[in-house]
């Protein structure tokens, strides 16, 4: 099977091209549907009394104030809840030694972090729930805190669970080489501390969840903003003790995810427990502070990391040692071990070197569990390596661009392997630095630059090169023991009239997967994407499937549509062929007709096939197969993962006085592989870049030494609005995958991976003849007022 | 809720050009009301406390946040919601815009966007691109980092600009 992806004449040639996405027009017209616009006959909703402490035991709960509100139908307890979910461990098995105790929805008699939900109050309005919650009466005794990441392995450090030995979740050491000779030998070595702030991911719609329980059939119904509703088919089925086929988990519009709502949260299982429980639908809506104090939290790292160069700026040696406290439980069931993981082994990435040592440590403390969000790992790793190589630049007295030149795998050097183990199985550094030197004109760009200095402002270029994990093989959690699948199904069906409906197990979030599988059915089959009916995001009707985590969608769920899409079309043809007593290959199917293939010449719209088939059956031969309807499912198997790459500038003023930092541009480009609709893939990179640049500059969560959370509002944690943000111009390189027809590669996180370490790289371009130097993000004015020595205490 | 919060208040107003006539708990926000009462889910609760723009609505011509402001305070209002909005085709230009520049991804602060959007450009001329952001930088987004809903609302200035020259 092949499709001549570089004729753009081909007939039906809609991949590549933009499109417009199917779904768009209703959502500007406010006809989405998202969980909370969902009301359902005999409704319930819940609300969770949270903990107020980091660390506290549970000696009573007393909820005779409540018993007076209108409209207050229940309250449960975790042990009332415990009875009917079973507790969780996220471990993985390949993540050798990751530990973290059994996790309930709610806690039993001991909450470990502020946000744990304590009691849940279900009541006919959110209102009157929030009203009971308020009256509620939970006896705490406060308990030791573990709050610092860097002392929580300290002999004086209280055991955060007792019965886990230490507050050590996951170490893991990777060494490659002779490092210490490497750097014992080295021309220069450069060391610096890094740190990456906490962040969450504040999705513009909360978590949400809405769960139904019919007893007579048996069956729960999960309306759910999740990415992946297999996935928490099983959770649900395995947890509340219900087959699989009796739990549907139906996806419809999601307001944002970023990896946020890709995550068991306890509330949310709660939620499912009562639904099972009352046996009617109970809805859960978080708010802001909810938002705040209980979705997952990410990027908590201290790295001290250095490099080692020779005389002619080649790479030597990496040594890095991350830390990183992930709150008080490992998430369910990805786990919390992953962003330290993918430090080890994405540190260097870009870079052709032979000495790599990498270590990541993963400990517990009483703060909100973090787990994997958008580019995990990626910002972390990149900021250090680049970071490191721009130090190590000036030291030699180097250009950042020619360092990076003299390091980067070169173009033809594939398949490789890197230090940190990581199979490529084909890149474009060198292209792709060339591209972006010439979109930003890099040259003209530094003369700017010293023009504005000599008036005596401070602008800084920043480039960062990266590497992006994407379409992951069951070797990312599979492999572990997680029923997380990495297979992903579709299946593409003719109806009577011609048109063409395609199910898909991955879906959206707003990316466009709608469009990209429309375009790739329509073009598999032979219609125009107009005729394509996509339907995402329903575990009752869909292929079984992973959903839409690790820019997974376009690799994995277009390939499978594409193979479904041209098995149907070879099904058309047959029964065409028979029809029109014509050879099968010597037709085609074009823009909804079958079409002779050499001269185009129209033989018979879909519309009278399908007439025939459905209708008239009788008139076929007998023994012609008719199946109108395809599936097909899609796996990676040569690599582990498919690994994208490219290079982000940002150019920047940083204002001395105050430390205000004022984005002037940024650009990426980057090599997703095949690309199917040009607009999309773009707009994924601002949309990461933004992302990105938010974990730069404003966005950290702060909580104090007892463990409270400070910031836990949206006036408080800062994020990017659009006044802050620059124009970015993004360019492509495009090195299809080999392994598979449709050669797409994943572009949901490129942004996000590069931004903070362009960013940081131009701030310290703007200081250096200033001698300061910043490398703990974000890079608050606070912060750059100390780097230059402005504000010292 | 203290108990005058719980008090019912009678309002009448009108919503997308009709007639509406409720009864009101006095505390009930105006997004609430909307969105359960009326069953106009198109704009959204996300804070909750004025700072995102995903309720922004607009009330006597003016975009509000239907977060802030009590539904017992609509009694006499004029409410515009991004259905109606649609259905009278006052902001399709800005919506086509939307569409083919791909201003929105999970759309969930898109309606908001709209009404923002739709109270600067009714101002007329063609913004600055600083102007535009600035102006929309009481709604956030966190998909589409804001270039493409700058770009639309860009082409739509311009294109009314330009037939309100011809
Ligand atoms: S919900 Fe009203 S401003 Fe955020
Ligand atoms: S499109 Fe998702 S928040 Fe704006």
């Amino acid at each position: 099977m092949t499709v001549q992806f570089g004729n753009p004449d081909r007939p039906n040639s809609y991949i590549g091209k933009t499109v417009p996405r199917p779904n768009a027009r209703r959502l500007v017209e406010g006809r989405g549907k998202y969980v909370d616009d969902i009301l359902l006959p005999r409704m319930v909703h819940v609300v969770f009394v949270r903990c107020p402490f980091a660390h506290a035991r549970i000696n009573g709960i007393d909820i005779s104030g409540a018993k007076s509100v209108k409209g207050l139908v229940r309250v449960f307890t975790g042990a009332e809840l415990a009875e009917v979910c079973t507790p969780w461990v996220a471990v993985l098995a390949h993540l050798k030694g990751l530990k973290s105790p059994p996790q309930h929805p709610m806690a039993i008699d001991r909450a470990c972090w502020v946000g744990e939900p304590v009691v849940a109050v279900v009541a006919t309005s959110r209102a009157a729930a929030e009203d009971a919650a308020g009256l509620i009466e939970v006896d705490y005794d406060p308990l030791p805190v573990v709050g610092d990441m860097m002392t929580a392995l300290d002999k004086d450090t209280p055991v955060l669970h007792p019965e886990m030995g230490d507050n050590l979740a996951f170490q893991r050491l990777h060494e490659e080489g002779n490092v210490d000779s490497a750097f014992a030998s080295a021309h220069k070595v450069v060391s610096a501390r890094f740190r990456t702030a906490r962040h969450t991911g504040v999705t513009l719609e909360p978590r949400s969840i809405l769960v139904d329980w019919n007893p007579a059939e048996r069956q729960l119904t999960a309306w759910h903003a999740t990415q992946a509703p297999h996935m928490m088919q099983s959770v649900l089925a395995t947890h509340l003790e219900v087959p699989e086929s009796r739990v549907r988990v139906i996806c419809g519009d999601v307001g944002g995810s970023y990896g946020i709502k890709v995550h068991v949260y306890p509330d949310e299982m709660a939620t499912a427990a009562i639904a099972k429980i009352m046996g009617r639908p109970v809805k859960f809506i978080a708010d802001r502070l909810e938002s705040f104090s209980t979705d997952i939290h990410a990027r908590d790292h201290e790295i001290e990391a250095r490099i080692a160069v020779d005389e002619a700026g080649n790479i030597l040696a990496f040594d890095i040692d991350d830390w990183t406290a992930i709150g008080a439980y490992s998430v369910y069931p990805r786990t919390s071990a992953i962003e330290g993981n993918q430090v080890v082994n994405l540190c260097g990435g870009p870079y052709d070197f032979a000495n790599y040592r990498a270590k990541t440590t993963v400990v517990f403390q009483n703060k909100t569990p973090t787990c994997q969000y958008r580019a995990v790992g990626h910002p972390i790793a990149v900021a250090i390596t680049e970071g490191l190589v721009d130090m190590a630049a000036a030291e030699l007295g180097m250009d950042p661009v020619e360092i990076r030149r003299r390091n980067m795998y070169a173009d033809d050097s594939y398949p490789v392997t890197s230090p940190a183990k990581m199979r490529f199985e084909g890149l474009s550094h060198h292209q792709s630095m060339d591209k972006l030197m010439q979109l930003m004109d890099y040259d003209a760009l530094r003369v700017d630059q010293a023009e504005a200095r000599s008036r005596g402002v401070h602008r800084g270029i920043g480039i960062a090169s990266f590497i992006e994990l994407t379409n992951p093989s069951p070797f990312m959690y599979g492999i572990g023991g997680a029923r997380i699948s990495a297979q992903d199904g579709c299946t593409v069906r003719m109806d009577p009239d011609g048109s063409i409906v395609a199910l898909s197990g991955v879906t959206e979030q707003g990316q466009g997967t709608e469009a990209m599988l429309s375009q790739i059915v329509a073009e598999g089959v032979g219609v125009p994407p107009s005729n394509v009916r996509v339907i995402t995001g329903d575990t009752q009707v869909t292929p079984y499937g992973g959903g839409t985590w690790a820019s997974r969608g376009a690799g994995i769920g277009g390939e499978a549509a594409l193979l479904s899409a041209r098995a149907l079309r070879d099904s058309i043809l047959e029964i065409a062929a028979a029809m029109l007593q014509a050879d099968q290959v010597s037709l085609d199917i074009r823009d909804g007709a079958v079409v002779d293939n050499d001269t185009g010449a129209a033989r018979m719209p879909l519309e009278e096939l399908g007439r025939i088939v459905y209708f008239r059956g009788d008139t076929l031969p007998e023994g012609l197969p008719r199946e109108l309807v395809q599936t097909r499912h899609y796996i990676t198997s040569e690599y582990p993962f498919a690994f994208t790459n490219g290079v982000q500038a940002s150019y920047l003023e940083v204002d001395t006085e105050t430390g205000v930092v004022t984005l002037l541009k940024h650009w990426c480009v980057e090599d997703c592989g095949r690309i199917i609709n040009p607009q999309l893939v773009d707009e994924q990179i601002r949309g990461g870049i933004v992302q990105g640049l938010g974990g730069a500059l404003f966005e950290e969560i702060h909580y104090d030494e007892d463990g409270q959370l400070l910031n836990g509002s949206m006036a408080d944690y800062l994020v990017p609005m659009a006044a802050e943000m620059p124009d970015m111009v993004i360019g492509h390189v495009e090195t299809p995958t080999k392994e598979s027809t449709l050669g797409a590669k994943g572009a949901g996180e490129a942004g996000t991976a590069g931004a903070p370490a362009a960013v940081m790289n131009a701030i310290n371009d703007a200081l250096r003849p200033l001698g300061a130097q910043v490398t703990e993000m974000p890079f608050t004015p606070e912060r750059i007022l100390r780097a230059l020595g402005a504000i010292e205490d | 809720m203290s108990e005058i919060f719980r008090a019912q208040v009678d309002i009448d107003l009108r919503v997308n050009g009709e007639q509406v006539a409720a009864r009101v708990i006095a505390g009930q926000h105006v997004i609430d009301f909307l969105r359960e009462e009326l069953g106009l889910t198109g704009a959204h609760a996300s804070c909750e406390h004025g700072v995102c723009g995903a309720c922004t609505i607009r009330v006597n011509g003016q975009a509000v946040r239907g977060c802030l402001m009590l539904a017992a305070q609509l009694d006499g209002a004029e409410v515009w919601t991004v259905e109606g909005l649609s259905d009278n085709n006052t902001i399709r230009d800005l919506q086509d815009a939307f569409v083919a520049r791909n201003a929105l991804q999970c759309g969930f602060c898109t309606p908001g966007m709209l009404v923002s959007a739709e109270e600067l450009l009714a101002q007329g001329g063609i913004p600055e691109r600083g102007k535009i952001r600035e102006h929309m930088s009481g709604n956030y987004c966190r998909c589409t980092g804001y270039e493409a809903i700058v770009d639309a609302i860009e082409t739509v200035a311009r294109q009314r600009a330009g037939k309100a020259n011809s």
